[in-house]
């Protein structure tokens, strides 16, 4: 029999939240590039992810209809002319993550505005990846993105990654006189007659105004949202009223707006991430069958017997079949507002209260770590920058309360995308973990080093003060949690200079949180992937 | 921000070539057919000398390979330097080279070439690339015609870091704010003493020199 208090929880939440039991299976967690399984304690809240949405059942008949009836502005037949100069920019490989099965949703949608073009006698048209500081996207990524046919008809000289660092290639549209507000854009969209944007939104921090604002920026107008004081103020990057890293990309997204003629078209996914080799991962663990077990044990025994790089070379192999749930077109406002609703209607799980102990599993991947390696700062953003911010303006952990990562912490970078993160980590991070003094101190120095900026130019680097941002990215977690603790560490070294604590079990890991917290501390378990927010009542 | 400098080395660094290409244009330009043929012939025959003693020594290379220009008259060399240039270095020149330094002197970096090569075969690259300075060899001259003897100290391995750790403290440039870019192991010392090392097309050695001290490694090739 359950007690009375299980029984009026179970009652009280919803199907999307589980209380757990005596008699309560193992969670399956992610713990980078493998799995845990693990028993938890009795009382355990564990917080799924919705279930996938139905997808729209002719994605380009929804593109054809969003730009045909835009929420604030012409339709788009409309303000093509023959002769124009028009540029297409498309979010970079960072979302949706992982990389979506083919064809992408960009891909459909350059599709349906090319033919447009052609059909309205549009032939000088750019195609540009709003990769900002992110690193330039390979040949091959980019021709799985928009295809065969269209990478042939652009690349490369029409179809481009940007260039934050090209000093003939950025225009200046404001700067105050003390130089601290910035804005900036690509100067072939500056000097464009119109601008679409094509974008993905996988979470929603994505779009709107970060689209122009950031993706087509240089450093000196990143600078006025990305750093540690827009972070310490944002209380969730996921719910724009409570995040001033939106506001602050509003205003600069508005000063785009005022001199730009910007035509967005944003898509929206559902949380499909797993296909039918995997697709167990979408449910509860109450309701895998025997199949599903044995799915799930075979690719854990298979993962934890290959090589981590082969491991993780199969996991980055393996696409997602999203659907698209929605697609929306016109003014950025309106447009991105349309495309919130639809993308919290997927992802937020409203739950009673916050918990004294958090428990996040890390998986392999991150928005800067596609066909690369999860290190260990990117392992912090995940953790302290994104799962904490996974929320509508109060975050799931209590303030002073413990956050748990399930993950290896290996001290692994990639030279070739994240140079710069090496330096950091094994230079700056000994020296100090303050925000604001890193900001202060070495900054600057990263940004302009020209070996970094040679990388991320001509290379597949991300740019020298890439990691500096995520260590920023991270802050407002780290300000919030008392203790965060990574279950599973290989080593002793990089949690210590995360300034994290380890233990070898999640086991270990609670009993050790319950020792800073309380015996009576209350446990949630946000069972990512695929991707969940809660709505903290 | 402190003074700092961007150090670069040339040969296989920011070009293809190498200081036996330049002396080979020389020889091939002696002035007579039968210093032509004598000098071109010897030259060829002499590479492979050439590349064993610069794999074992670096400097006895240097002070072995710089005799063969001994009785070259001096305005014969600086007027050539120029036909060498555009003939020899400037095709040379790898296609990012112009990039880098680019990106090092908007960072606020004073430009500086560091070459075992003879200074008067570097000045018009010098001049092309825009630098700021040059730390290379000197060759001797008595009345007008080279000695085939480098004024010492000569510019190589361990050296190059005296001369760059000098030029800073000359100039009031902070070193440990400094970037270097090299391609060889044999530029060990002089990656080392800069706050900043870059490995750039890095011979196997260096590569994993770089690795094992998480130097960025760039590829201008």
């Amino acid at each position: 029999m359950r007690p009375l208090k299980t029984l009026q929880k179970l009652y009280d939440e919803e199907s999307q939240v589980v209380i757990t039991e005596k008699g309560s299976p193992p969670r399956a967690l992610f713990s980078g590039e493998n799995f845990l399984l693990e028993d938890l304690p009795v009382g355990t809240r564990v917080i799924f992810p919705r279930p996938p949405l139905a997808g729209v059942p002719n994605v380009k008949a929804a593109i054809r209809w969003a730009i045909n009836h835009p929420e604030g502005m012409e339709p788009l037949h409309a303000l093509l002319r023959p002769g124009m100069r028009l540029t297409c920019v498309i979010d970079d490989i960072s979302v949706p993550l992982p990389p979506m099965a083919t064809p992408d949703v960009r891909q459909s949608i350059l599709e349906v505005v090319l033919e447009l073009c052609a059909d309205s006698g549009v032939d000088d048209i750019h195609l540009i990846i709003a990769n900002a500081l992110h690193r330039r996207m390979t040949e091959g990524e980019m021709r799985r993105m928009v295809g065969q046919k269209i990478f042939d008809a652009y690349y490369p000289e029409r179809y481009y990654n940007h260039d934050a660092e090209d000093p003939d290639g950025i225009t200046e549209l404001e700067r105050s006189p003390c130089g601290s507000h910035v804005v900036a854009v690509n100067r072939r969209v500056a000097e464009s007659d119109l601008t679409v944007y094509v974008n993905v939104n996988f979470v929603p921090m994505n779009g709107g105004h970060k689209s122009m604002g950031t993706g087509l920026a240089n450093y000196a107008s990143l600078r006025a949202h990305h750093n540690p004081q827009t972070i310490r103020g944002s209380e969730s990057y996921m719910e724009p009223k409570k995040s001033e890293l939106y506001r602050r990309n509003e205003r600069i997204g508005k000063a785009i707006d005022k001199h730009l003629k910007v035509f967005h078209i944003e898509s929206v996914l559902n949380n499909r991430m797993f296909g039918p080799a995997t697709d167990f991962l979408h449910k509860r663990e109450e309701d895998y069958t025997e199949g599903d077990r044995l799915k799930f044990h075979a690719m854990r025994y298979a993962l934890s017997k290959v090589p981590r790089a082969a491991a993780r070379t199969i996991l980055n192999s393996v696409p997602a079949p999203y659907d698209v749930t929605g697609v929306f077109a016109g003014a950025t406002e309106p447009t991105h507002q349309k495309i919130l609703e639809k993308s919290w209607q997927q992802y937020v799980v409203p739950v009673q209260g916050q918990s004294d102990i958090v428990i996040f599993p890390i998986p392999f991947i991150s928005p800067y770590s596609v066909n690369s390696i999860l290190n260990p700062l990117l392992v912090q953003v995940m953790g302290l920058g994104y799962f904490f911010n996974l929320n509508r303006g109060v975050p799931l952990v209590k303030k002073g309360g413990v956050i748990i990562l399930t993950h290896p912490a290996f001290d692994e970078f990639d030279p070739v995308q994240h140079p710069s993160y090496i330096e950091f980590f094994n230079r700056v991070l000994p020296e100090t973990r303050d925000a604001v003094e890193i900001e202060r101190k070495y900054e600057r120095e990263f940004a302009e080093n020209p070996s970094y900026v040679h990388l991320y130019r001509k290379g597949n680097a991300y740019h020298g003060v890439h990691p500096l941002y995520m260590w920023y990215w991270g802050e407002n977690g780290r300000q919030h949690a008392g203790k965060v603790i990574v279950a599973g560490a290989e080593n002793n070294h990089v949690p210590a200079l995360l300034g994290w604590d380890r233990t070898d079990t999640l086991t270990e890991a609670i009993e050790e949180a319950r020792g800073f917290m309380g015996r009576s501390a209350s446990i949630s378990l946000l069972r990512i992937a695929p991707t969940v927010m809660v709505d903290v009542k | 921000m402190p003074a700092k400098a961007a150090f670069y080395d040339v040969d296989g660094t920011l070009v293809k070539t190498n200081v036996v290409h330049v002396y080979a244009y020389y020889a091939m330009n002696r002035g007579s057919l039968l210093g032509i043929a004598g000098r071109t012939l010897a030259t060829a025959a002499s590479a492979p000398l050439f590349a064993a003693m610069d794999a074992v020594n670096r400097k006895k290379f240097n002070e072995f390979f710089y005799r063969y220009y001994a009785g070259l008259s001096e305005d014969r060399l600086i007027s050539i330097a120029e036909d060498m240039f555009e003939d020899v270095l400037k095709p040379a020149l790898y296609e990012q080279t112009r990039d880098l330094i680019d990106q090092a002197r908007r960072a606020g970096c004073r430009i500086v070439l560091v070459t075992g090569a003879l200074d008067f075969s570097m000045r018009p690259l010098v001049r092309h690339l825009g630098a700021d300075d040059l730390i290379a060899n000197k060759m001797q001259f008595v009345g007008g015609k080279a000695t085939g003897k480098v004024i010492p100290p000569i510019i190589e391995g361990a050296n190059k870091a005296n001369a760059i750790r000098s030029y800073c403290v000359r100039e009031g440039l902070a070193l440990d704010q400094c970037h270097g870019y090299s391609d060889s192991s044999s530029d060990y010392a002089m990656l080392a003493v800069v706050g900043r090392p870059t490995a750039v097309n890095p011979d196997m050695r260096l590569r994993s020199i770089a690795r094992a001290y998480n130097w960025p490694i760039l590829d201008l090739k």
